[in-house]
């Protein structure tokens, strides 16, 4: 049938935004959308907040396969990548080096792997517990009161802890949290994110060049002696390299902690056997992460030549964001993917830290601080629980990075 | 069983330290896998196996 002149063919719908709303009342699930998406339509088309279009990867199997395949490129400025919605550091200038690929990429993140190895992490372990436990202290002593659990340790444990290796002061946290959760956030405006990235550039800038005059023994003044001044990299890397591990270093432990201990709280089953089981709980951390899988708005890749992924032909020069938290909950990998099972045999199989060349560089750490976090707060507070209704809870579904604003408990 | 390793291409994730310990290490400078044990005893297949699959950056190979 012709469409007659007075009633044109409706224009095609234009394709849904990336999901993000956790289902009514299940704020510890992904949006519900992905688990009709992973059965009809593993890859589909979103609409980013510029009109532009996307993929959206949805299936574990097709997941690691984007993200360990190098034609899927994670440089932002090459055509076609999915800019527009990222939240983070420096975008396109002055980029850090999880925006790059190889060479480059495989160049710079070496300079700082052997920070985050595992046997330099596993010798801050009695640190990390002595600084949880201060933290702990402080809080025994407003018992009866509610605290907020994310400013009381949440948060300062792994700001404390970055703040040390990278050497940056503690005492500026407050300028660093503030302008981290800006450009975290998917629902300021662009000029409010470019506004934050300018003030973090400026401050890191600031203290950068207060190293190079004395640098220290932390990860920026190793930086500086060992890379910047034999001419190895700039100022302005040093700096990108700061934005970059500051970042990426508080806000997803501190979350991670966050939604952890509310979950446990619900769940006092589970924390029972964790208490009387401690031995358990680096499996319980790779579960907990498996099942919270709090990065919410990418990993982003622009495909560099034309490439098949389970069966849908990705062009180049098209853009692709994936959906961690749906390849940790695909039952095609995970048995009953949407229970909480800290013995589950296959739970470190899940891609929370992304997979391929990207993958978390400071993953053992987020382990470690996780494992200590959340097994002394199971020991020292049995009987915290949740100071107001979990739906009065105020969740991220407004960040990039999943977790609670606030998280008022009490005991 | 014998290992090899494509240790170029390794991105020191560090998640076969934590699977077999007594079969890979990082070297210190970088944090590059190490195989302490090319030929490990049957006892460590497992965690060798899981520890290939789980590898990021695809490095470790498995001969059996």
């Amino acid at each position: 049938m012709t469409p007659s002149p007075a009633s044109p063919a409706p224009a095609p719908a234009a394709a849904p935004a990336l999901p993000v709303q956790p289902p009514q009342g299940c704020p510890f699930d992904p949006p519900a959308e992905f688990a009709r998406l992973r059965t009809e339509a593993p890859l589909s088309k979103i609409s980013l907040p510029d009109g532009t279009e996307a993929w959206l990867a949805t299936r574990y199997a097709d997941i690691r396969a984007i993200l360990g395949d190098t034609r899927f490129s994670s440089d932002t400025t090459r055509p076609g990548y999915p800019l527009s919605g990222m939240t983070g550091g420096a975008t396109t200038e002055h980029r850090g080096f999880i925006r790059m690929d190889p060479p480059e990429h495989t160049r710079l993140r070496r300079m700082v792997t052997r920070e985050f190895m595992v046997k330099r992490v596993e010798a801050m372990r009695p640190d990390i517990q002595r600084l949880t436990d201060e933290l702990c202290d402080a809080m025994e002593k407003r018992a009866g009161q509610d605290v907020d659990l994310v400013e009381a340790l949440a948060l300062p444990v792994p700001s404390l802890v970055i703040s040390l290796l990278l050497g940056v002061p503690y005492d500026d946290h407050e300028v660093f949290q503030r302008l981290t959760g800006t450009l975290l956030s998917r629902t300021v405006t662009d000029e409010e994110r470019e506004s934050a990235r300018s003030e973090l550039r400026a401050y890191l800038h600031q203290l950068v060049s207060a190293k190079e005059a004395a640098p220290g023994d932390d990860i920026l003044g190793r930086l500086i002696t060992e890379q910047q001044v034999p001419g190895e990299i700039t100022h302005d890397d040093v700096v990108a390299f700061a934005a970059l591990l500051l970042i990426a270093g508080h806000e997803t432990t501190a979350n991670m902690i966050g939604l952890s201990a509310l979950t446990l709280m619900r769940d006092r089953e589970t924390a029972d056997r964790l208490r009387a089981e401690p031995n358990l709980i680096r499996g319980a951390v790779e579960e907990l992460l498996r099942f919270h899988s709090i990065i919410r708005n990418g990993p982003r890749r622009a495909a560099t030549e034309d490439i098949e992924i389970g069966g849908q032909l990705i062009r180049a020069g098209e853009g692709v964001v994936v959906a961690v938290p749906s390849a940790n909950r695909d039952p095609e990998v995970f048995e009953d993917p949407d229970a909480l099972d800290v013995c589950r045999p296959n739970a470190q199989h899940h891609v929370a830290f992304g997979y391929g060349i990207h993958q978390c560089l400071g993953q053992a750490l987020a382990r470690v601080e996780l494992q200590v976090v959340i097994g002394t707060l199971l020991r020292r507070f049995p009987g915290m629980r949740p100071a107001v209704p979990v739906d009065e809870i105020p969740y991220r579904s407004d960040m990039a990075i999943y977790g609670c604003h606030t998280l008022p408990v009490t005991w | 069983m014998n290992i090899t390793l494509d240790a170029d291409k390794c991105c020191a994730a560090g998640q076969c330290v934590l699977i077999a310990p007594d079969v890979f290490d990082q070297r210190d400078e970088d944090g590059v896998v190490v195989l302490l044990d090319a030929a490990p005893p049957a006892d460590q297949h497992d965690m060798v196996r899981e520890a290939a699959a789980i590898c990021p950056a695809a490095v470790i190979q498995v001969h059996e």
